[in-house]
Order: C-alpha cells, then structure tokens, then sequence
C-alpha cells in the first residue's frame, strides 16, 4: 500500500517535474549564450509536455479507480523558520478542479507547442519564443495544482512575465514593445492584491493553506472555517487579481493590445488558458463566495459588466485576433458571473463554470490558430462569387435609431472610453507628480552645487517612448 | 572570543590595501587591471574562508587566530559574525565582478588603485564592531568616491556638504548617545545627530541629494561599489538599533517606508539610465531600513534576506548597465535602443538581476520579499502593506527599463557590442547565485535568521544593561 501511495505520488511529482525539467533545459543554454537547435527545442517541448500529461492522466486514471477525489501531495517546507514561526510550505492539490485544468494546460500547450514549431520555424526570436512559453507552461502547472497560496503566487507571477514578454515578442517595433508593458502594469496591480490576499490569510488563519482556509472537504464540498467579514476581505482581494489577470473589468484594456504578440501565444494565452486563470481562481475560492452574499454580488456585477462591454466592443474589432479576443472576454465575462451566482446556491453547481472553461478553452484556441486561414479562405470566396459577402442587418439595427446606433458604436470602439479615463485620471496625474518632484529636486541639486545647468537637466527633455 | 584558524579577516583588508600601495607605480592600464583583479579575487577567497572558518566554529563572534596587527592593536579590530560574514563576502564579489568586467577601452579611465582602497575601507568597516572605530571607517569610506569625483572634474559640493554632515553629526551623536548613563536606555532628543547621520548615508527622503548627483557625475562602478553594500544601513544596526528606543525607529521606519514609494516612483519616470538605477537602488535600501527599524524577528530576517539578495542583484543590475553605457555610452531613457540582437546576455542579465531584485519567484530575492513584507506588516499593521506598492512599481519600472534599452527598434552598429568572455562570466556568476539562492533559500535564510536574533539579543542586552556574550542565540 505504501509503495503504491509512493508511486502516486511520483506521478503528481512528475506533473511538476517534466515542465520545470523542459525550463532549464531550454533556459540554461540560452543563459550561457548557447541556444538549443529548433529540432532540440521542439523534442524538449514535446517530450516534457507528453511525460507531465501521461503523469497527470495516470493520476486521474487512479483517482477515479479509487473513488479518491482529493489528493494532496505534501512536498515540503521550501523554508522554514523555527522563530518567529515561518514557513514557506508547498503543496500540491490533485482534485476535480485542479486535475481537468492541468490536463487542458498539457493538452493545449502540446498542440500550440506543435503548431508554434512550424509557426515560428526560422524566426530569429524562435528559442526566445520558446523559453517563454516553457516558463508559461510551468506557470500554469503550478497555478492549477497548488494547494497554498504562496504555490499560487508563483506560478501566478510566472505566467504574468512571460505573458508580458511574448507581448512583446516583436522587438524591432515600438508598439508590442508599449503593450507588453501596459500589460505587465496591469498584472504588477494583480500581483500585489494576491500576495495582499495571501497576507492577510497568514494573519487570519496562520498559514496560506487552502485546506485550512477553504475546508478540508473535497472541492466543491468545501466549507470556509473563517468570518463572513474576513470572507469578504480576502475574497474582494482575490477578486481584484482575478480582474486583473483575466482582464475583467475594469481592466479589460490590455486583452486586445496583448495580441501583438505572436498567434500560438496569443491562442493558448488570451484564448484558452491565461485568461480563464481569474475564473480558476475564483473557483478555487468558491467557500469564501459561499459566505459572503456582497462579494457574491460583486462577481456576477463584474462578470456581466465585463460580459456586456467586450461582446459591445467584439462587435466593432476590424481585426480578427481583437474580434477573437473581446469573444473570448464576453465568455470569461459569463462564467465569472456563472461563479458568483451558483457559489451560494450549491456547491455542485459550479461544474457549470467548470466544464464552460474546458469547453470553451479548447473552442477559441481552434479559432485562434484557424484565424490565419480562415481570411485566406474568405478572400477565396470573394473572389469566386466577385463582391463582398454580404452582411445581414441584426436584430439591433431595426431596432436602435442611426443616431444611437453612431453613439453606441464610438463607445464600442472605444471600449467605454475606459483605457482613456485610466490614462487621464489615474496614470497621467501620478506620473505628473512624480515629475514635478523629479524637476524640483534637480533644482535643489543645482541650488547645492551652485551650477547653473546640472547633468541630465542640459539635456532637453525628449517625448518618451513608453 | 572565538578565534579563526588563520588571519583571514586581516588579510581580507591588508591585500586590496597592499594592492592600492603597489599600483600607485604602475602606469600600464592593462596590467593594472590584471594585478587588482589579482588582489580583489584574493581578498574575496579570503573573506569567504572566513565566514567558512567562523560557520565552522559555531560561535556568535570571532576574530582572527593569530594576529598580523598585533603589534599595533592590542584588542582585536576585526570582528566577524552572522551579519558581517555573509555581507563582506557579497561586498568582496561585487568587487572582483566589477574588477573582472571592466573593460579594456575603460582600463585606462578606472581607477583601480582607489577601487582596492575603497575595497579594503569597505571590508574593514563591515568587520569592526567597535564604535569609535567603525565611525572613522566610514568617514574614510567616503574619501574614495570624492577622490573619484576629483579626478574625473565634477562637481563634488552635494556630495562634501553632505558627506561632511553625516560625520560632524554621527561623531556629535555618539558622543551625546554614549555620554548618558550606560546602564538605561538612549534618550529619543539625544538620538537626533546619530538618526540624522544615519538617514544622510542611506540616502534616505529628503537626504538623498547626494545619491543621485554621485550617480550621476561620479564613474557608475565607483557609485555603484560605494552604495551597494549599504554601509548606512550597517551603521544603524552597530550604532542605532541597539540603543534607540523603538518609537524612535519606528519613526525612521515610516520615513524609510515613504522614501521607498517615492523612490519607487521617482524611478518610473527617470530619463537617464543612472538616475534610474539610483532611485530603484534608493527604494531597495529604503525598504531594507523598514525591515531593519521594525525590530520584529520576522521582519529583521526579512530585512536581512533583502539586504543580500538586493545587494546582489542590484549590484549585477549595476554591472549590466555599466557593461552597456561601455558601450553605447550615457543610456537615455527617453527614447528605445534596440539592443537586444547584439548584446542578449546583457539583456537576460538586465532582466534577471532586475527582477531578482523585486522579489520574483525563483530568484535569490522572492523569499527574502516575502519575509520582509510579512514582517513589516506585523510591525505596521496599517501602513505596512504599502511595501507592496514600492514593490510593484519598482517591478514595473524595471521592465519598463529593459523594453526602452533592448527593444522597440533595431539598432544599428558597426563594431560589435557582443559580450566579452571576462563579462560573460561575471554575468554567469551572477545568474548562478541569484538562481541557486532562489530554489535552495533555506542556508541563506537560516544565515540571515541568525543574524537578526544577533541583533534582536544586541539590542536587548544593550536595554538590559548586560553584555551580548552572556546570552548566546541558540543556533
């Protein structure tokens, strides 16, 4: 019996250990200065993606010929402090949440691996792109299964430098460049609130645990052992860095300027997997939407809202990776609010935004990597049938006047004119104090060394790039 | 006191100084660079043996076996223990990196006998323990990048008037601080020079002047080297910490928190690659001074953990810029340079060190982050979770830094700017240990523990009235 639990658990062992295994194969060379080949680099990518689905779909296998629904491999404290009491423990969560999500990680990632191999072949960033993607992959990997929030954190971290360095994959040009940026800003905003998150857990339970936090009980089943108000607290948290990473609202503008970077990533990235990791989060901590109707409200209000914005901004896109990603949005949107409605009514219910992320995962990614072809395809059909295909008046437009109809379609291709209110009341004015400080204080430094002109400040101040 | 098995700590400070004394005759650039780089990389090993040796011994202090400056002190000068050790040792590498990765066009404009003099000051300031001696070593410490100044033509008044401060009022401080009754606790109004003298050398808001005019006038690896072991901050845990009272390091503490989010900010806007090292390295021994003045265990090893894992980081985030500015010249950031085809290392390097330095997983810095941020919040439960903010903003400046140096267009050059084999190893003996210290923390972290329960037992003993040596910290 002890040798068969032993072997399980090198099985969930290795579901972590093939995609780390694949990161420093494919990121130690690159860091001596000594790329892998593009043969290597597909094998390593193919090989560690097979060996990590095998593992995790043997893990599953056995699960279900168990009846065991809740498996937590305990790897050890990575530190630990006697006093003050401190430890960094972590812990791996095989359960009917964690398990199906990492299965369409491997899944997914092994296709657009595939796909990318041809993609990509030649392009000068081709072991750039792939390293990446390695550090993407164990991201996900750690994100799915972990069983503590400081686990989390880190394959959430991971996933968002790797997200914003395949942004901006295209280095040569400015404007990925700009976005990759503006969407590591907006993911530094979802990092800080999960690492609040996990400390104000510390301080209310001792420990980031989740079996602690959210209950012993197998998910869905779980019971949050904690106050409605603390709920509330780490749950509004935890909310915000579901929006961010998600690109839920109010953060939904860095979605379609995050698909500057190259198909393959956009596909597994904004189409399948990243985007659904707020969701996978809020799911993680369904309990504490259980005890807090607020924060319930709260997730079904933002998941409509995010709902509603991206299919008004979806329909205007004249470009079809943007098109594709507000779809993708509107989806994220729904079962958002899906989560925050069925968490306090019944646990089981919350397959629904499950089996949705899965179904919906594995659709956009097939329309991300069909998008190339398919305007092939359309250019084809004009020019058999010699004029543009013809396009049907929607319900909308009997029904909504010229004039409004204008109106609604500026707001849609401004998507709410939230990127520009951000711009202009929260980025520009904290930017502007900054430079004003910055500008008093060279004045300072001139006042001390009694020089007319100091430094920098000969140099005249050129519009920035970024 | 315990005794190591051989002078290494003597021998750590007399070689760079022997070092300074034999370059003075030598005129030929290129073997100048080779003999400091010599006596750098001896005065490293040595260092390092020590802290070894002293590991080995299991005692709370040591000094060296048998003494080569006996004859001129009869009391042993050089100390080392849990803080000292790790932190000469980091001080010596970045040294003999920065030796080691100077390049051949700037040889002949770097000044490597004031580099080894600036060394031995450094490691000798880090090793002694007793005030009045600790505060003439820093004093001196100052001496090198003012020479460097002079040298090089620039303006040296912010730094004089400043530097000239720090020590009329840490001789002043001192001087009040040990003139009271010895058996009770430091009054808060004769603390006042020694705070004042301390937040001068951190650099801390609105004292911090002299940082960037050095950054900015002063060779980037002389700036560099003098900073990145945080002397100010070793100053208030020899000096401060053990008599202050906790109100007034708590005041410190809030002061250090604000100059960490204001640095963190100032960074994000910086047009000039140097003023924007210096406000993000600013904002890292700010929030090390947070850790520092929270007098929580936590937040002491914290404190600790980011003191080393900054200074490493930092310091390899340093080198990389001076690698670059070698060869592009002063680094606007003000507009995309393109780099990244020609120099990939330096920019793996770039982001690596840089994002090792805010905390990211996997890197040297993650665990000593949370740690601090842990500790911080425990000792300022409402405004301690500003720290993340600095984090986060600093986070994000740095990438803003690595897209606006190696990316956003192509850059065209006619000779190459690919890496030279002495940087390359540098940069992967930097990566190595940022790496390595990220997956395996649990030495460092046990190190950095020691080192504060050191500290937190200084403080009480000092408070108690009775000597550190009779409480040893349980190791």
């Amino acid at each position: 019996m002890r040798s068969y639990d032993a072997f399980i658990q090198l099985l969930g062992l290795t579901v972590v250990a093939a995609p780390a295994a694949m990161v420093l194969i494919l990121g130690l060379p690159s860091l001596a200065g000594r790329p892998l080949s593009e043969r290597s680099i597909s094998r390593t990518i193919q090989t560690a993606i097979m060996v990590a689905l095998l593992a995790a779909l043997t893990v599953l296998t056995t699960m279900l010929a168990d009846g065991d629904r809740h498996l937590a491999i305990e790897v050890g404290n990575w530190v630990k402090i006697e006093h003050p009491h401190y430890h960094f423990s972590i812990k791996l969560l095989f359960d009917r949440l964690s398990v199906p999500f990492v299965i369409l990680t491997f899944v997914l990632c092994g296709i657009i691996g595939a796909f990318a191999n041809r993609y990509m072949h030649r392009e000068r960033g081709f072991n750039r792109f792939f390293v990446f993607f390695a550090f993407f992959v164990l991201g996900m990997v750690f994100t799915s299964l972990a069983g503590t929030i400081e686990t989390l954190f880190v394959g959430w971290e991971l996933v968002g430098l790797s997200s914003a360095l395949l942004v901006g994959f295209y280095i040569e040009r400015p404007a990925p460049v700009r976005n990759g940026l503006y969407v590591w800003t907006v993911y530094r905003v979802s990092d800080a609130a999960l690492l609040l998150a996990a400390l104000v857990l510390h301080h209310v339970r001792g420990e980031g645990d989740f079996e602690k936090l959210l209950g012993a009980g197998p998910w869905p089943a779980g019971e949050a052992t904690i106050t409605q108000w603390q709920a509330l607290s780490v749950g509004a948290l935890l909310l915000v860095a579901a929006a961010g990473k998600s690109a839920l609202a109010p953060f939904s503008g860095w979605l379609p300027r995050a698909m500057e970077g190259p198909t393959p990533s956009s596909a597994v990235f904004y189409g399948a997997l990243s985007v659904h990791l707020g969701a996978f989060l809020l799911l993680r901590a369904s309990p504490l939407l259980a005890l807090s109707p607020a924060l319930c409200a709260g997730v079904v209000t933002i998941g409509l809202a995010t709902a509603f914005f991206a299919a008004s901004a979806g329909r205007v896109q004249t470009d079809i990776k943007c098109a594709l990603s507000f779809a993708s949005l509107t989806q994220v949107g729904i079962i958002v609010a899906e989560i925050g409605l069925f968490a306090p009514l019944s646990a089981w219910l919350l397959y629904v935004p499950l089996v949705h992320i899965l179904g919906h995962g594995c659709l956009r990614t097939l329309q991300f990597v069909r998008a190339p072809t398919l305007l092939l395809d359309y250019r084809s059909l004009e020019n058999a049938i010699g004029t543009p295909l013809p396009h049907a008046n929607g319900i909308w437009d009997r029904c909504i006047p010229a004039r409004r109809r204008r109106w609604f379609y500026r707001l849609a291709l401004e998507r709410g004119y939230v990127d520009a209110w951000l711009a202009d009341y929260v980025v520009t004015p904290v930017l502007r104090v900054f430079r004003v400080c910055d500008a008093l204080e060279r004045r300072w430094a001139r006042l001390l060394s009694g020089s007319s002109k100091q430094g920098q400040d000969a140099r005249p101040a050129g519009e920035e790039s970024l | 006191m315990s005794e190591l098995h051989l002078p290494w700590l003597e021998a750590a400070v007399l070689l760079p100084l022997i070092g300074a004394i034999c370059l003075t005759r030598e005129r030929d650039p290129e073997r100048a660079r080779h003999w400091c780089l010599f006596f750098a990389v001896a005065a490293f090993c040595c260092v390092f043996c020590a802290w070894l040796d002293f590991e080995s011994l299991e005692a709370e202090r040591a000094n060296d076996g048998w003494r080569l400056l006996s004859p001129i002190f009869e009391e042993p000068v050089l100390v080392i223990d849990e803080l000292s050790g790790p932190l000469s040792s980091l001080t010596a590498l970045l040294y003999a990196l920065a030796v080691a990765a100077t390049a051949r066009t700037k040889a002949r404009r770097f000044s490597f006998r004031l580099t080894l003099l600036s060394e031995a000051l450094t490691l000798a300031t880090l090793n002694c323990q007793r005030p009045w001696m600790l505060i003439a070593l820093l004093a001196l410490g100052g001496l090198p990048p003012y020479l460097d100044l002079r040298l090089r033509g620039q303006p040296t008044r912010i730094y004089a008037i400043h530097m000239t401060a720090f020590i009329v009022l840490m001789v002043l401080g001192w001087r009040l601080a040990t003139s009271q009754d010895a058996s009770r606790p430091a009054m808060a109004w004769s603390l006042l020079p020694l705070v004042a003298a301390v937040l001068i050398r951190s650099g801390i808001a609105p004292f911090h002047a002299w940082l960037s005019d050095l950054f900015e006038h002063a060779r980037l690896g002389t700036a560099l080297l003098f900073v990145a072991p945080l002397p100010g901050a070793y100053a208030a845990v020899r000096l401060l910490l053990p008599i202050a009272p906790t109100g007034v390091l708590q005041s410190i503490g809030l002061l250090s928190l604000a100059t960490a989010i204001y640095a963190s900010g100032m960074a994000l806007v910086q047009r000039d690659a140097r003023r924007f090292f210096c406000y993000l390295f600013l904002s890292h021994s700010s929030l090390v001074l947070v850790g520092l003045e929270g007098v929580t265990p936590l937040s002491l090893t914290g404190a600790m953990c980011v003191w080393l894992s900054a200074g490493l980081a930092l310091g390899g985030f340093g080198l990389t810029l001076r690698a670059l500015e070698t060869r592009i010249g002063p680094l606007s950031l003000t507009d995309f340079h393109g780099l990244y085809e020609h120099t990939p290392n330096l920019a793996i390097c770039f982001l690596l060190t840089g994002l090792a330095s805010v905390g990211f997983p996997g890197a040297f810095g993650f665990v000593g982050m949370e740690l601090l941020v842990d500790g911080v919040v425990s000792a300022y439960p409402y405004v301690g979770v500003l720290i993340l903010l600095a984090a986060a903003v600093n986070g994000i400046a740095i990438v803003r830094a690595f897209f606006l140096l190696f990316t956003g267009k192509k850059y065209f050059s006619a000779v190459s700017l690919q890496v030279r084999a002495r940087e390359r190893y540098a940069v992967l003996a930097l990566a190595a240990l940022i790496l390595i210290g990220g997956v395996f923390p649990q030495p460092m972290v046990d190190c950095c523990n020691r080192a504060a329960k050191l500290v937190e037992q200084q403080r009480w003993a000092s408070w108690q009235g009775t000597s550190v040596m009779a409480n040893k910290p349980a190791r």
